[in-house]
């Protein structure tokens, strides 16, 4: 996995409320048996209109945002279903960090999986955020994970919580799996006295 | 001892491991395995040179994008990318020896309806898979909840999760049901009083005598649902129509090993003095038969109700409800019930239980739906399909001018053929509402299977309660 430390580009604001993992992938690009090639198709019911032309309006289809690689989103963003096909696809189009108000539980454990960092921060914030973003390409966003701060273009700083474990595996780009299997006489341990007290499992 | 919820109890029967700061290893006793969300997984597994940790507790079934037509064992009735996607299951099942139904398996069907008919599902269990929906398995009180990929991974490689607690919600439903009012009303009306994001956070715990009284497919319903309200899970404790349900299923306990289970699942339930975090109360008289207006599950209004305005709303939801109002093609004040609909699909994880064909057979019995209505019945599994043949739903339903299908997802996310045309609206007893769900531009009204069928007849949203 790709190391996260510091981050500084463009934020596209996002407002709206409850974007699903739907709108974020839709479902026939979920037919694939591959991670990589889904940034072209995110946001695709969104961004696209029926002949597959891009919508102007659309925030990542203007000029200023297409380099974005911060997201400024409304409340409760990536709910609806586990497809991990949508940290996939915001990861394949170059968006490595998401901040709301709040996110939905699997979609929030499936961005850090992918070298995403998603940020929670009270609705003021976010509102101050959104603002930032809506200036455009030139408003550079710089995002600190090692000190946990977001800094804004005109240099206001918010600091923001996180995971330790989350953070420790971000910034040093490693592998759940691995780290996991060193506690593997652990588990065997637990096999073992699970055996006994519930057999039937 | 201090007391505890279900949840706590589940919880602590199951880390495997506790780092300092709190994080787990959860120990996970079933992983239930589908084919969109696996091939990723599995590759990554053969990429590092591992092998499936525990290929006896994991059980693969092929759901989401099968044909639910006749013929379908031959691979050219399938597009090529779902051809692939099913095929890389059955030859990852193959290498790595975990249990498997492919589709020419009558067992086959909903990997959440499989699961629990086979009695894999089990109280005190801890249960995961690669879809959001898992939550349908907190009905036999086991901890189950949705992954993403990566964690299917990090599930076959080490059957544990990296987790850490959620915290502990109490929803309760008072009293009884009113005729017409089923496990679907109430899921949906949670969602309705708290918000697709009001359980974010939070392990659900369904209690209180309506859901006491409801069988096992209606906790099933309720507990599908408990992730359209934002909750990692939901659960509901154990007891005698649990046990009942669980007996004589092919992989529960037998025997001298049932009694101790029976004696550790007995248990399994929240002590009187447990602490919630939160809790909501609802009176099971106050909930009517309800359908969804919007594209949110949590945009739910009783049938008696009108289409809200977006003024009507709060924030970020009036912009959300505008766009909704404009996808669904809707207008605020009309009547919900007089809103037309050309589609009706009865199935999915949800309602495709062979209860749910019982309900809706019993509204359509001896009648046809209305003229150039498209209306179809997808069973969850094979064994549901089966078993409404012999009770001769199977019948009612064709007579009445419904298809009648084979087992799998089908219309409720349209990986399939089953699509809705743009603009085209459906009724249906699913359980995601969101623009495109059934098909681009296809508008979507979440019911229960009694109101689906109600429609079906009308050709319009319809209070079931006129028609019983
Ligand atoms: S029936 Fe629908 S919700 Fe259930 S597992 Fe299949 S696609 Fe998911």
């Amino acid at each position: 996995m790709d190391k996260f430390e510091k981050l500084t580009g463009v934020a596209a604001p996002m407002p709206l409320v409850n974007i699903d993992t739907d709108m974020i992938i839709p479902k026939q690009f979920l037919k694939t048996i591959k991670r990589s090639g889904l940034g072209v198709n995110l946001f695709d019911e969104m961004r696209y209109d029926d002949k597959g032309n891009e919508i102007p309006d659309f925030v990542l289809n203007q000029p200023k945002y297409r380099q974005a690689e911060i997201l400024i989103a409304g409340d409760n963003f990536g709910c609806g279903s586990s497809r991990e096909h949508a940290p996939w696809a915001l990861k394949d189009f170059g968006v490595k960090c998401v901040v709301s108000t709040s996110f939905a539980d699997i979609f929030f454990n499936n961005c850090f999986k992918n070298g995403i960092l998603p940020i929670v921060q009270p609705q003021e914030v976010v509102d101050a955020l959104m603002a930032d973003a809506e200036k455009g390409e030139n408003a550079r966003m710089t995002i600190d994970l090692e000190a946990q701060e977001i800094t804004t273009s005109d240099g206001e700083v918010y600091p923001f919580e996180v995971d330790s474990f989350r953070k420790h595996c971000l910034i040093n780009g490693l592998d759940d799996i691995g780290l996991t299997l060193e506690k593997a006489p652990s588990i065997e341990a637990f096999e073992a006295k699970a055996a006994q007290e519930r057999p039937w499992v | 001892m201090s007391p505890k919820t279900l949840y706590d109890k589940i919880w602590d029967a199951h880390v495997a491991h506790e780092a300092e700061d709190g994080t787990c290893l959860l120990y996970i006793d079933r992983h239930l395995v589908h084919e969109v969300t696996s091939p990723q997984a599995f590759e990554g597994l053969r990429m590092a040179g591992r092998r499936v940790h525990a290929p006896d507790k994991t059980i693969a079934v092929p759901d989401h994008n099968v044909p639910t037509t006749e013929g379908r064992e031959n691979p050219d009735q399938m597009p090529e990318d779902s051809r692939i996607q099913v095929a890389a299951l059955d030859s990852n099942a193959k290498e790595f020896g975990i249990h498997y139904y492919p589709v020419s398996d009558v067992r086959q069907g909903i990997v959440h309806i499989v699961g629990p008919e086979q009695g894999w599902t089990l109280p005190g269990m801890t249960v995961v898979c690669g879809d959001s929906h898992t939550a349908t398995h907190g009905a036999f009180g086991a901890l189950a909840h949705g992954i993403g990929t990566s964690e299917v991974e990090h599930v076959l490689a080490t059957q544990t999760l990296i987790q850490s607690k959620s915290k502990n919600m109490k929803v309760e439903i008072t009293g009884k049901l009113q005729p017409g009012v089923t496990a679907k009303d109430i899921t949906l009306a949670i969602i309705g009083e708290t918000g697709t994001a009001g359980g974010t956070g939070y392990v659900i715990e369904y209690c209180g005598e309506a859901i006491r009284s409801l069988s096992m497919e209606g906790r099933m319903t309720v507990c599908n649902m408990a992730i359209e309200g934002g909750a990692r899970a939901g659960l509901i404790a154990p007891d005698e129509t649990t046990f009942e349900y669980v007996k004589g299923r092919p992989h529960a306990p037998k025997g001298a090993q049932w009694e101790a289970a029976l004696n550790w699942w007995k248990t399994l339930y929240s002590d009187d003095d447990a602490h919630w975090d939160k809790v909501i109360t609802l009176r099971a008289e106050d909930i009517a038969p309800v359908v969804t207006w919007g594209t949110s599950p949590e945009d739910v209004l009783p049938i008696t109700a009108t289409v809200p305005a977006p003024e009507d709303f709060k924030g970020g939801k009036v912009e959300a409800a505008r766009r909704s109002l404009e996808y669904m093609g809707l207008k605020p004040g009309t009547p919900l019930s007089e809103i037309e609909i050309d589609t009706v699909f009865i199935g999915s994880c949800t309602n495709g239980r062979i209860e749910d064909l019982r309900a809706a057979a019993q509204i359509l019995k001896g009648k046809k739906i209305k003229d150039g209505m498209r209306a179809m019945v997808v069973p969850g599994s094979g064994l549901v399909r089966a078993q409404a043949e012999e009770e001769g739903l199977a019948d009612i339903f064709k007579e009445a001018g419904f298809e009648w299908r084979l087992a799998g997802c089908s219309m409720c996310l349209a990986m399939n053929p089953d699509q809705l045309a743009p603009g085209e609206r459906c009724a249906a007893t699913s359980n995601r509402n969101f623009e495109g769900r059934q098909g681009r531009g296809g508008r979507t009204h979440l019911l229960s299977p009694a109101m689906a069928a109600a429609a079906a007849l009308t050709g319009k949203l319809t209070d079931v309660r006129e028609l019983m």
